[in-house]
């Protein structure tokens, strides 16, 4: 189980490497997104699978009484999905506002916070007011 | 007793942003962020009194002892962390009296602000490695919203780059934590110390040392990842810049120190050895990058990260002599940079522009501006008897004691040349006249939006020459807190109990 868990965190990074390294800035966020999922599968993976009891403890005793599952990478995968989930949202958004203003989703157009200098900035060309339209 | 000592700094500026949020649409928002940055003040003294007291104070929250619950810890360095983050949360807070305009306090400036401040002293107070990643969640989610707070082309286009970036560190992150908690089984700090030396893979714990050391250096703007930095820190409003450039990458910096002085210390000679390399590039690219611009924040946001080669400099070296330097120059450089970036705001207000050669005049009109910007300049760039110099006289004597030639010979040309891009500021803003003929003097200003712009950067440039005229307490309590990370037994006994 570990192994085929650990072929699918690589062809999961490997491709969200592959979406990153664009300049489209969608596909950089679709493979965050992947990149985001490799690295929670990874906490998972890493709390060790097996198939043991729900780690619940019964009425009266203070620990479990047999081998039960970690349930920490548990908890912990659920808190950076949710965090990963509000950030990831927040990023679309800026990504969409960035079209708007900027005209453009090709990042190495977006030169408008540092311009290149001596030439106009390329996302200059098409102008805020247009693009709302 | 130690749990309100060490939850009230971060339970105060949550409790304020909710508040301040409330009141967003009432001119009373921004005095309640004054108060809260006051209360927070007034908390951290609290926490410092008690460490100082004490060594190092520890709680368990909700009563889980550790290593099974979440552990919130300060040491000196904590404590002085906590202090100084208070200090400049309240120089910014009083400074957006006269800075924020009434559109972004409607957005919710105010509670933005203090979230930022709760989640910086969080990051400064856990002692949990999942907690800290939390805590650097609630610090970006906040720093987003402020950076692109107002929606100028520039800021959405600063705010991508940022925004991108520190997502790819954020996920790096996790997966080394990931990857550490299955190899070590624990996430608490102070007991990660202890199992990371029980680890066979030694050669998988120096990669997941790298994999920590590329997040923080991405948070920290070392060289090469330092790009989102000075593509983003000049856009928004200026005493929004002002908290970003004294606090984030020094939030970086004080998670590299803690993780490669309690976790990661098995392999020094190959981590530390790659680190003080990295340290040195960073200076110099940085010093480079700032010669380079014309724009006030734009030299101002590069040589942030040619400061924060410095710092990792002094952790890198790995004697106490240089980490008495770290732990000074973090101090001093939060002061002096929060106080340049207020500066180049008042600039802005009264010349109209932050681009050099479209400004001027500032020497005549305002000598008063022109004192408050020579201090933290010339401390910048390291001269006697400001603060700056003696951060820098302690990192390159630790570097010639450990023989390292060209290390030393690098911090001192870094040096040499933060001066030559603070003159250019001091040539283009202050000397020469004004190209259309403004006079930009302060009485152009009303007065109380003169006061709440001109006293926290008077306040923070009479810090700077008190840590430079009296240097010997600071230094002293420097030497206690590079002790305490570099036998850290105080700091594993106070989580763990004594009995381990």
């Amino acid at each position: 189980m570990e192994v085929l868990m650990a072929i699918l965190i690589g062809v999961l990074t490997a491709a969200s490497v592959y979406l990153m390294l664009s300049e489209n800035l969608v596909r950089f966020l679709f493979g965050l997104i992947l990149l985001s999922n490799a690295a929670n599968l990874t906490i998972f993976t890493a709390g060790r699978i097996d198939s043991s009891a729900p780690p619940l403890i019964p009425v009266g005793a203070d620990a479990p009484l047999t081998e039960v599952a970690n349930a920490l990478p548990q908890a912990l995968v659920l808190t950076a999905i949710v965090i990963g989930f509000g950030l990831f949202a927040f990023a679309l958004v800026l990504t969409f506002r960035a079209y708007t203003e900027l005209g453009t989703l090709n990042t190495d157009k977006m030169r408008v916070a540092e311009p290149i200098e001596g030439e106009p900035a390329a996302a200059e060309t098409r102008s805020a007011g247009e693009a709302r339209s | 007793m130690n749990g309100w000592i060490l939850s009230a700094p971060i339970a105060i500026p949550f409790a304020f942003a909710v508040i301040a949020f409330l009141f967003r649409h009432s001119p009373l928002g921004r005095w309640i962020s004054v108060l809260g940055s006051l209360a927070l003040l007034a908390a951290a003294s609290i926490l410092m009194n008690a460490v100082l007291e004490d060594g190092v104070v520890a709680t368990q929250m909700g009563g889980w002892p550790a290593p099974f619950g979440i552990t919130f810890v300060a040491d000196l360095l904590s404590a002085v962390m906590v202090v100084i983050t208070a200090i400049t949360g309240l120089a910014v807070s009083i400074y957006a009296l006269g800075d924020v305009d009434e559109k972004k306090e409607r957005l919710g400036y105010h509670g933005l602000f203090q979230i930022l401040i709760a989640g910086v002293v969080g990051a400064f107070l856990t002692g949990d490695l999942f907690n800290l990643y939390v805590w650097f969640e609630v610090m970006l989610i906040a720093s987003f919203g402020l950076l692109i707070l107002g929606g100028e082309r520039e800021q959405i286009d600063g705010g991508v780059k940022y925004v991108a970036l520190n997502l790819v560190s954020t996920v790096m992150f996790l997966t080394g934590i990931g990857i550490l908690y299955g190899m070590t089984g624990t996430l608490n700090l102070a007991d990660l110390s202890g199992a990371v030396k029980e680890v066979e893979n030694t050669a998988l714990l120096t990669v997941v040392a790298i994999m920590f050391m590329i997040a923080f250096g991405v948070k920290a703007a070392l060289f090469p990842l330092f790009f989102w930095l000075p593509a983003s820190y000049h856009t928004p409003a200026f005493s929004v810049s002002a908290v970003f450039a004294g606090l984030l990458t020094k939030v970086g910096v004080y998670a590299l120190i803690r993780m490669f002085t309690l976790v990661f210390t098995a392999d020094v000679a190959f981590t530390h050895n790659v680190l003080l390399w990295i340290a040195v590039a960073t200076m110099v690219t940085g010093v480079l990058g700032a010669a380079a611009q014309t724009d006030f924040r734009k030299i101002l946001s590069f040589h942030i990260v040619s400061q924060i080669g410095y710092m990792a400099l002094g952790l890198a070296l790995y004697t106490p002599l240089a980490l008495i330097g770290a732990v000074f120059y973090l101090v001093h450089h939060i002061i002096v940079k929060a106080n340049l970036f207020l500066i180049s705001g008042v600039a802005k207000r009264l010349t109209g522009s932050t681009e050099l050669s479209a400004i001027g005049g500032l020497y005549r009109a305002s000598p008063l501006l022109s004192v408050l910007f020579l201090i933290p300049a010339f401390s910048l760039a390291g001269f006697p008897p400001l603060s700056g110099f003696w951060a820098k006289y302690l990192l390159v004597k630790a570097s010639l004691d450990v023989e390292a030639w060209i290390v030393a010979a690098a911090a001192l040309i870094v040096g040499a040349l933060t001066i030559y891009s603070m003159t250019k500021i001091w040539a283009e803003a202050f000397w020469k006249p004004h190209p259309a003929g403004v006079e930009p003097g302060l009485a152009a200003l009303a007065p109380a939006e003169r006061a709440a712009l001109v006293a926290p950067i008077a306040a923070l440039a009479g810090l700077t020459v008190v840590i430079g005229l009296a240097p010997e307490p600071f230094l002293q309590f420097a030497e206690r807190s590079a002790n305490q990370l570099l036998s850290p037994e105080a700091y594993i006994t106070a989580v763990l109990g004594s009995a381990s």
